[in-house]
């Protein structure tokens, strides 16, 4: 393993107890009320979540590819597959947009407007809990995306300069990397946000 | 007192260094060498360390009088704002980004770091946290305490909790990439016979010390902006009025920040088995041991945290554990004191100033460490916690060891690093008036603690005035120690003799090139046949 690989797993572990931070709170906070956490499943939109998970692993596959690209020297594909998962990439901040918005109009945001949990009145303050980690949670990842798209945007550029070959691709490597990570972590968010609660 | 300081009659006309190879503000704001990003954080932690300071000075005069002098907000501010910056700013960083990020590649015997711009960047958070933390000391400051307990800051607070928090926020990442960078140097950048076993135990220290620094500091990361949204947008997560819990709070802050004293003792630790080594001429008596115990501190100090809330609503069981584990804990700390003692006997022990610091710093943290006990014992905890007793324990291991271990290794590697020897009269009084100063300030406090003066409090009853008048006195004699080398450090920069390759006759790669060094370091990549610490009779060490 070469130094920068190391440094890159050496970061991701960093990012893993970052987001370990709120995923402790949420194992906290579930436990405590393990009701009202269910009853938030109905609000969450399964079709959008479940949508932009294969989203995300589609990405994933793209990347790899691209990676792959680059090992085998082949700038044609390279541009395509970053391409490719950069339009992957904004379209999961763009369905996720559309999430947030009907959030907003809904009044499920807490503390900014909280107003529309009515289903299960007695679970709302608890609820409203789950609501805050949710927007935290998907929130965080969403700006790592961003910055994983501002990456790539680096990458496409070097890689259009011929800068990647055989011999040289460490940083396609590298941001592949960070780009799973970041995919990894909406695997995880995925099931213990929308999917709670369902089989009731 | 026997010394061994030699200076260099050959070194007249300057050689190129890494301080002279190049001039400007450029050639320092955009610096990849590693050693001149150590001297921009020496500068910068040494100014944060008397803005500090100047917080300690005031509050210690509110409290010479029982009623106190100021308003118990501004008291309230004042001792937040000095642990913010000690810990965060100051102790933190401190030996890492100074001494670990000077010295390291060299140890290692490479060229600079792994990540020499990640370096730089790490330098520049710095600067950018100091300053959001300045700036929220000029508006007044937060008065929460270091530990920005929920839901005082989140909700109730009336103080620049914000800007304090950013401040810390943004020095954590500074923390966490020097932690990376360490990592990556010790796992690929040995050079060629440098194995494991043959490295220096600072370089172990430091590499345990990065190990906390990258898992533990996110942690904090995580919690700041927890508590930023629950300020800014009251949502409710540390909100009991909607079921939300403070001590979730308390356990994810601790989470990180008993680890972070580990991370601000080791590097110190490390510091002594150096100094240890060479003022004895003796190797280090239990390499192995020493090595190992800078690891096993590093993983146990993951499992302690809740130590620090015993009496905030933890179970009788979750406290049993946790007080089982803080005595295992000490027990790596206290292994390293054994051995360093095992290795000063029958060593030939000389009293340069960097020892006397280093005797400062195994007397002083031994009874810091003692007092730790009393503290993870959950009965005398009880009537110890929030008291005196905690701030002079603390303050025995932080000052009394970390920044004499720092003290100790600044005298060690100046000549290394500028080139220049200090004034050995002056640095000894000076070691002299730290260990008077830091007694008097720190000692009574362990007794009004026990006496039962809660720490936090801006006026305390009468019949504690007199410890408290004795603490405030030492610690005027103890700020004259620290100002005293400011003022020698900086005139041996022009004035101080030069320094040779080694004026210590100290054994390690550092030693064995020209002081200061050049830009890359060595001139062709060493190779390691021997072992750390290879002293043999002091007739066949040249200077």
């Amino acid at each position: 393993m070469d130094a920068a690989t190391l440094g890159m797993w050496t970061f991701l572990i960093t990012e893993v107890l970052f987001f370990g931070g709120m995923f402790a709170s949420y194992a906290v906070y579930r436990n405590m009320y393990l009701d009202a956490f269910a009853s938030t499943s109905q609000y969450m939109n399964v079709v959008l979540g479940g949508t932009n998970t294969a989203v995300l692993i589609c990405s994933s596959l793209t990347m790899v590819l691209a990676v792959r690209a680059a090992q085998l020297s082949n700038r044609r594909h390279l541009i395509l597959f970053l391409i490719l998962t950069m339009i992957f990439g904004v379209a999961f901040l763009v369905i996720k947009g559309f999430e947030y918005h009907a959030k907003w109009v809904e009044g499920l945001v807490p503390g900014l407007h909280w107003s529309g949990y009515t289903e299960h009145p007695e679970f709302a303050y608890h609820a409203q809990i789950l609501f805050f980690l949710y927007f935290c949670m998907t929130g965080m990842h969403a700006l790592h995306m961003v910055v994983g798209i501002g990456l790539l945007t680096f990458l496409l550029v070097q890689a259009y300069r011929r800068v990647f070959n055989a011999n040289y691709f460490a940083p396609v490597e590298m941001i592949g990397l960070y780009w799973h990570f970041v995919d990894i972590v909406w695997i995880f968010l995925f099931p213990l946000l929308y999917l709670i609660g369902h089989r009731r | 007192m026997a010394t061994l300081a030699q200076r260099s009659p050959e070194v007249e006309a300057e050689e190129v260094n890494y301080l002279n190879v190049e001039h400007g503000w450029k050639s320092w704001l955009l610096t990849t060498d590693h050693k001149r990003i150590a001297v921009l954080y020496i500068i910068s932690i040494t100014l944060m360390f008397f803005v500090g300071g100047l917080m300690a000075v005031l509050f210690r005069i509110n409290l010479l009088v029982p009623e106190g002098l100021f308003s118990a907000e501004t008291y309230n501010r004042l001792f937040s704002m000095h642990g913010i910056i000690m810990v965060f700013f100051f102790l933190v960083p401190s030996i890492p980004a100074t001494l670990a990020n000077f010295l390291i590649p060299i140890m290692v015997g490479a060229k600079d770091l792994a990540f020499p711009r990640i370096n730089l960047l790490s330098w520049y958070l710095y600067i950018a946290g100091a300053l959001l933390a300045i700036y929220a000391v000029v508006r007044g400051g937060v008065d929460t305490g270091w530990t920005f307990y929920a839901p005082f800051s989140t909700t109730y607070s009336n103080s620049y909790v914000l800007a304090a928090a950013f401040g810390v926020f943004t020095a954590g990442f500074s923390s966490i990439l020097t932690g990376l960078n360490f990592i990556v140097t010790v796992h690929k950048m040995r050079a060629p016979g440098m194995t494991w076993s043959r490295l220096p135990l600072f370089v172990w220290s430091n590499y345990a010390t990065g190990l906390i620094q990258v898992l533990g500091t996110p942690v904090l990361a995580i919690t700041l902006l927890l508590l930023a949204f629950e300020r800014i947008a009251h949502v409710g997560i540390f909100d009991p009025n909607i079921g939300g819990d403070p001590i979730l709070f308390q356990h994810l802050f601790w989470f990180y920040s008993h680890p972070a004293v580990y991370i601000m003792i080791l590097p110190g630790m490390g510091v002594i088995s150096e100094i240890v080594s060479c003022f004895s001429r003796k190797r280090i008596f239990g390499y192995n041991f020493v090595a190992f115990s800078s690891m096993a501190i590093a993983v146990l100090s993951f499992v302690v945290w809740g130590h620090h809330m015993f009496i905030t609503g933890e179970s009788m069981y979750t406290g049993l554990a946790f007080s089982i584990l803080s005595f295992m804990v000490a027990v790596p700390s206290a292994i390293k004191v054994f051995n360093w003692t095992a290795t000063m006997y029958k060593g030939s022990v000389s009293f340069d100033t960097p020892m006397l610091y280093a005797f400062g710093f195994i007397g002083l943290f031994t009874i810091g460490g003692l007092t730790g006990l009393h503290l993870a014992t959950l009965g005398t905890d009880i009537a110890t916690h929030g008291t005196y007793f905690v701030v002079a324990h603390f303050h025995y291991v932080m000052v009394g060891g970390m920044v004499m271990a720092f003290m100790g290794g600044m005298h060690f590697w100046w000549p290394k690093i500028t080139g220049r020897m200090y004034p050995e009269a002056w640095s000894k009084f000076a070691a002299l008036i730290v260990f008077i100063g830091f007694n008097l300030t720190f000692f009574p406090q362990f007794i009004l603690g026990y006496l039962g003066m809660p720490r936090r409090y801006h006026a305390y009853p009468p019949e504690f005035q007199a410890l408290n008048v004795l603490s405030s006195a030492g610690a005027s004699i103890l700020g004259i120690g620290y100002v005293i080398p400011m003022v020698y450090f900086i005139w041996s920069l022009k004035n101080g003799p030069r320094a040779g390759k080694n004026p210590w006759g100290a054994a390690g790669l550092e030693w064995q090139i020209q002081s200061p060094p050049t830009t890359f370091n060595f001139d062709e990549t060493p190779v390691v046949t021997e072992e750390a610490y290879n002293y043999g009779p002091l007739e066949e060490i040249v200077g």
